[in-house]
Order: C-alpha cells, then sequence, then structure tokens
C-alpha cells in the first residue's frame, strides 16, 4: 500500500455534524440507458471541502453519476441539487462545477497557456486578470515555464497538471476529476496523488473523484463511496470501508480478505461466537451482530490481522486459532504473502512485515503453522 | 539479387504504365506538326496560340470558378451532414440517412445529371428560377455530388475526434456555437482543406453532369475537350494540359514539403517533451 498523506482531523467532520448542509445532494437518481440502468436511485450528501471519491470497478455506474454532476447526462429521475440549487435543466455551461477529463481534453491547437485561459475568457474577465490568474496557476501546478508549449509538447504527467490547472482556474466550487491518475506510471501516481490533496487542502475546493482504483480512493479522499452496478454498497471514511465493510462486496473490493463461513452459536450483547467448517474453529467476536441465532454469515478477516507462529500461541482456547500448511510464499521486501492450506482444505491469505533482516525466513514451504488473531479481527457481514 | 531484379522490372512496369501516356502528352505539346501523332520537331507555338485562343481560356477559367464555388458550398454543406451524422447520437432512422449520404458516391453520374436537368427545368417552368442553364446549374449540380465525398470525410475526422474535447470546452463555459467555432472547426481544419480540394478536383474532371445542366454560352473545359476530339484535337490542348500539370504538380510538391517539415517538427517536439520529463 502506498504512504498515506494523513489528513489532519482538525474539527468535527461535516457528515457527522447534523447543523451542516451538504454542498451537493442527490436525491435518488436513476439513469437508465435504454434498457440499461446505469445508475440505480443513488443519494448522496457531499459537503464543503469534502475529497470525496466514487469507487467501483467498469460498469459500476461512477462515471455516469459524475458527468450527471458536470450537466452532460441528464437523470432520467431524482434530483441533483448543488449549492441548494435545482440542476434540473441546468447546461453545463452554466454550472458552479468544473471536471477534468480522464483523456485530459486539452486542445491540441492551443498552447498551455490558451487552454488554461480559455474558461476565464469565456467568462469575460479583463485580459490583464485573466494573465495574472493563469500565470498563478501555471505556477502553483509548476508548469510555468511550459506556458508556451502545445500540449503536444508535453510528457503525460505535465499534461495531466494542465488539465488540472485549466479546470481550477475558475475557481470552481465543486470540482469533478474522471479517472485523475489514470493515465500516469505508478511512480508518477503517488508523487500526484500528495499533489493533488495538497492543491484541494490550499484551494479548500471540493472534489469528487471517480476512480477504479482503491488504493487511490484510500490514499486522498476524506470519504469514499463503494458503487456496484449503479447502486451504492457503502459510503464512509477509508478506514470504515476497510475495516468494517457492511457486505461480502464492499470486503473482498478494497484490499483481499479472507472469507470464512459459518453458524451463530453464541449472540450476546458483547459478543458472538460462529462456529465455522471453512476455519475448522470458532470464530469470537468482540462486537454483538443482530442476526438470528443458527443463521449462516460470513465473516471476514484481514490477512495483516492473522499471526504465523510454529508454536501453539499461548492463550489458545481453540477460538480464533487453526492450522496448516505453508503452500506459497511471495516476498515482495517490505512484508511477505502466505498462503496457507488449512486442515479443512481452504486457503488462507496472510501478510507478515518483515521487521528483522535475514534471508533465511524462519517459516518456509510446507512448514505446519498455527494460525491465529484477535477479537477484534473478525467482521461479520450478513449480506 | 535475382529477386531484386524482378522487382525492380515490376517497379518500372507499374510506373510506366502510369506516366508514358502524360509524358507523352507534355512532349506532343511542343510538337512542330499540327498533327498529334506525327513528331515534326520543336515549338512553342501551341503555347502562343493558346494563349490567343479566348474559346478554351474562357472554357478553363469558367470550369475554375465552378469549381472553386462548389468546392466551398460543398465543404459548408458537407460539414453540417458530417457534424449531424457523427454527433447526433443514435436517432431514428441513422442507418438509413448514414447510407442515403454516400449513395451519391455510386450513383451513375449520367442519371444524377439527368434528374438535376429535369429538376432544373421543372423548377424554372414554376418559379422562373434558375433562369435558363449555365454556371449558376453547374455549380449547383456539382456541389449536390462533391457534397457526399466530403461529409464522408468530415465524418470519419469527427468519429475520430475525442468528444470529451467538446464538453470540455462546455464545462468551461463556452456554448455549443462557440464550441464548434472555437474547438471543433480549427481542429477539423485539415479534413475541411482535404474535402475542399477532392471536391475541387472532382468538379474540375466531371464532363458527364455539366454536359446535362449547362447551357449555350456556359461550357466547362472538359466539355471542350471532350467535343473537340469529334475534329480531332489541337495541340493546343495538349499544350493546357501540361500548363494544368505543371501547376497542380508544383502545389501538390509544396504541399508535402510543408507536412514533411511539420512532421519532422513534431517529432523533435515530442523527444523533447519525453527528455523533458
Amino acid at each position: 500500500m502506498a504512504v498515506q498523506p494523513i489528513r489532519k482531523p482538525t474539527r468535527l467532520e461535516p457528515w457527522q455534524d447534523p447543523g451542516q448542509k451538504p454542498y451537493v445532494r442527490i436525491e435518488k437518481v436513476t439513469k437508465t440507458f435504454g434498457d440499461f440502468v446505469a445508475v440505480d436511485e443513488v443519494s448522496l450528501s457531499i459537503y464543503r471541502g469534502e475529497f470525496f471519491a466514487l469507487l467501483g470497478g467498469s460498469g459500476s455506474g461512477k462515471t455516469t453519476l459524475l458527468r450527471m454532476l458536470a450537466g452532460f447526462e441528464t437523470p432520467t429521475e431524482g434530483k441533483i441539487f448543488i449549492d441548494g440549487v435545482d440542476m434540473a435543466g441546468i447546461p453545463p455551461y452554466e454550472r458552479p462545477v468544473n471536471m477534468m477529463f480522464q483523456s485530459y481534453a486539452l486542445f491540441p491547437h492551443m498552447s498551455v497557456e490558451q487552454n488554461v485561459a480559455f474558461g476565464l475568457k469565456q467568462d469575460g474577465v479583463a485580459k490583464a486578470e485573466i494573465a495574472e490568474r493563469v500565470g498563478a496557476m501555471l505556477d502553483l501546478v509548476q508548469l510555468g515555464k511550459f506556458a508556451k508549449r502545445k500540449p503536444h509538447q508535453l510528457s503525460g504527467g505535465q499534461r495531466q497538471r494542465v488539465a488540472l490547472a485549466r479546470s481550477l482556474v475558475k475557481r470552481p466550487k465543486l470540482l469533478l476529476l474522471d479517472e485523475p491518475l489514470g493515465a500516469l506510471d505508478k511512480r508518477l501516481r503517488e508523487q500526484t496523488q500528495f499533489e493533488l490533496v495538497n492543491i484541494q487542502e490550499k484551494l479548500g475546493v471540493t472534489f469528487i473523484v471517480v476512480t477504479h482504483d482503491q488504493e487511490e480512493a484510500m490514499t486522498m479522499s476524506s470519504r469514499i463511496a463503494v458503487m456496484n452496478h449503479g447502486v451504492i454498497a457503502q459510503t464512509g471514511t477509508p478506514t470504515e470501508i476497510y475495516e468494517y465493510p457492511q457486505s461480502r462486496f464492499v470486503a473482498e473490493f478494497i484490499g483481499s480478505v479472507n472469507m470464512f463461513e459459518g453458524r451463530v452459536v453464541e449472540d450476546q450483547a458483547d459478543h458472538v461466537l460462529i462456529r465455522s467448517e471453512d476455519a475448522g474453529c470458532d470464530l469470537y467476536i468482540n462486537h454483538a451482530v443482530s442476526v438470528p441465532s443458527n443463521a449462516t454469515v460470513a465473516v471476514a478477516v484481514r490477512p495483516e490481522k492473522i499471526a504465523l507462529s510454529k508454536e501453539p500461541p499461548a492463550n489458545a482456547d481453540g477460538r480464533n486459532v487453526t492450522g496448516g500448511i505453508v503452500r506459497e510464499i511471495a516476498y515482495l521486501g517490505d512484508v511477505s504473502i502466505y498462503l496457507v492450506e488449512l486442515k479443512t482444505g481452504k486457503t488462507v491469505r496472510v501478510t507478515a512485515p518483515n521487521v528483522v533482516r535475514r534471508t533465511e525466513m524462519p517459516i518456509t514451504w510446507d512448514d505446519e503453522v498455527y494460525l491465529s488473531w484477535r477479537p477484534f479481527a473478525g467482521v461479520v457481514l450478513t449480506q | 539479387m535475382m529477386r531484386m531484379g524482378k522487382l525492380a522490372w515490376a517497379l518500372w512496369f507499374g510506373y510506366a504504365f502510369l506516366y508514358v501516356p502524360i509524358a507523352l502528352l507534355i512532349l506532343y505539346s511542343f510538337n512542330e506538326s499540327r498533327l498529334v501523332t506525327v513528331w515534326g520537331g520543336f515549338s512553342t507555338k501551341w503555347y502562343t496560340e493558346l494563349l490567343q485562343n479566348d474559346q478554351l481560356l474562357g472554357a478553363a477559367w469558367l470550369s475554375l470558378q465552378v469549381a472553386a464555388m462548389s468546392a466551398t458550398a460543398s465543404v459548408v454543406l458537407g460539414t453540417v451532414a458530417g457534424l449531424a451524422l457523427a454527433r447526433f447520437g443514435r436517432f431514428r432512422g441513422r442507418t438509413l440517412f448514414g447510407g442515403m449520404i454516400t449513395a451519391p458516391l455510386v450513383m451513375p453520374e449520367v442519371i444524377t445529371g439527368l434528374s438535376l436537368l429535369l429538376l432544373f427545368v421543372a423548377l424554372e417552368q414554376a418559379i422562373g428560377w434558375p433562369d435558363g442553364r449555365g454556371m449558376t446549374t453547374i455549380t449547383i449540380a456539382h456541389t449536390t455530388f462533391t457534397m457526399a465525398y466530403v461529409a464522408v470525410i468530415i465524418q470519419s475526422r469527427l468519429v475520430s475526434l475525442d468528444e470529451s474535447l467538446e464538453e470540455a470546452a462546455m464545462d468551461l463555459g463556452a456554448r455549443p456555437a462557440k464550441v464548434f467555432f472555437v474547438i471543433t472547426l480549427p481542429i477539423i481544419a485539415p479534413a475541411i482543406v482535404s474535402g475542399w480540394l477532392l471536391a475541387f478536383t472532382l468538379s474540375l474532371d466531371d464532363v458527364v453532369v455539366a454536359s446535362f445542366v449547362s447551357g449555350p454560352g456556359s461550357t466547362t473545359l472538359p466539355m471542350v475537350i471532350f467535343s473537340s476530339v469529334k475534329f480531332g484535337i489541337s495541340p493546343q490542348i495538349n499544350a493546357l494540359a501540361t500548363l494544368m500539370m505543371v501547376v497542380v504538380a508544383t502545389g501538390i510538391f509544396i504541399a508535402s514539403l510543408v507536412m514533411a517539415r511539420q512532421e519532422r517538427q513534431k517529432k523533435r517536439d515530442e523527444q523533447m517533451a519525453v527528455q523533458g520529463g
């Protein structure tokens, strides 16, 4: 996972503050193309200053939703409010919104400077002011000396920054970004993630980003909405989405996860006990779930929350402990990934950090190992 | 080496097939003799005579005017048609309209010419316009069939044009009409220029459609050449053809030179962009 620019928690987050009014309100929006339902009764509230990510695979409806915000598509049903104003019937050129396109959509026949100035020119801003604001914006994205170049004379990263500058120069209240980093290589992408977050915090603009890259969404955004088949599967902060997924889809879409099927045998206020044939042990989880006893549920355990050992772990009472044989090891430098085949036949993925420097691994292929995890590690999924 | 030899022969034969007739035409334009097929020594007298032949020069001038006007008109109409086909999405009967725009490309010219003649005659009887047949009717006729070519060229260019360019312009506050003139038009300009040139050439070439819709006193150059065959071609026509070829060849040579230079410049720019990181 990439290094995360940590957001400083300065105040009560706006989505938890009942006094806050959402800046963008999407109300039961549906969009159909013929028989195909691209977006299905989606409702969302996005607050001023947020860095909001719409995350999903291809065909999940995320781009369609973004295009409806920009005004390139009209909702079949439902309403969109930006700053309290109903956007129905308002064309793209009259919305207080700018968009950064996946292809960047730089005008090939104009220089960098003219590209950035285009939006201001449409608004009839005075020439001196245009020059000043374009200059300042190009400095912000560190492209001052490329002002006279044409887009084809720039590298991919530079084009991306021109596109960003062009969409920000009009000082929109809301910026829509369609896969902003999709066309960049990995190293440049990580660097640009930081830049995007910094620029967003500096200018205080509300960002809505569409991405299929979960790492990108986790790194940059204040909140994420995970979309699947036109429906929002879950909305929450990156931590909430990762640690407390509400459905199998979300758990499996974000990061990797081990899924155990089981039956609830004990359901108390402070814990649940789940008997799992899959895991070959009882799963003890220290939070309550509201499911009928004997219900079949799935328990998700993240690979990095499982500990590997050759000796049976201390305090093992048969709960959250199981055994298996190491089948595959992938050494990634910072971490190693172990694929362990349990006695029940299920393969479990375990990630362990390589804290100590060594050339020989203490645990190697075909070793018999114990897997154990703490009571907080598992998440019960009922959907 | 054997192989190379055979290939070289094939090459020579191919080019000879294309260029020997033209070379002969140029050669005989400098022929002293009045008979086109008999060499009577070198002379430039046919060029001198050509410059005094008002009928031939007048026809050439008319042809150029008609070609320029109909090319311009067909570029305007063709761009609009291409735009509608490429940008209106899926409307009812789109395939039908798409097919209908290309139909004139395969329609026999005789039919195009005859139907236009009937239309002009009917129009003249009904509303008194066009008043007789001449330059106007030839221009209109040429516009009808060259427009189809232009529409196809523009449409294919627009299909490959990234639609998000137009959306980006709109997103930045430009109204649709402005987007067209400031973004779309400059980007597809090369396609428009090549469409215009194609239309110009097609119009300059045409003899069949023009024969149907021209009237007395308005004879295009191809018509003059065609009709003069009956009395034996005067070497003046060779001279005129040679002159036109020189003009066209020079134009093409300059155009390709400019294009090659732009290509080199673009390659250098891209190199610079990669190095500039």
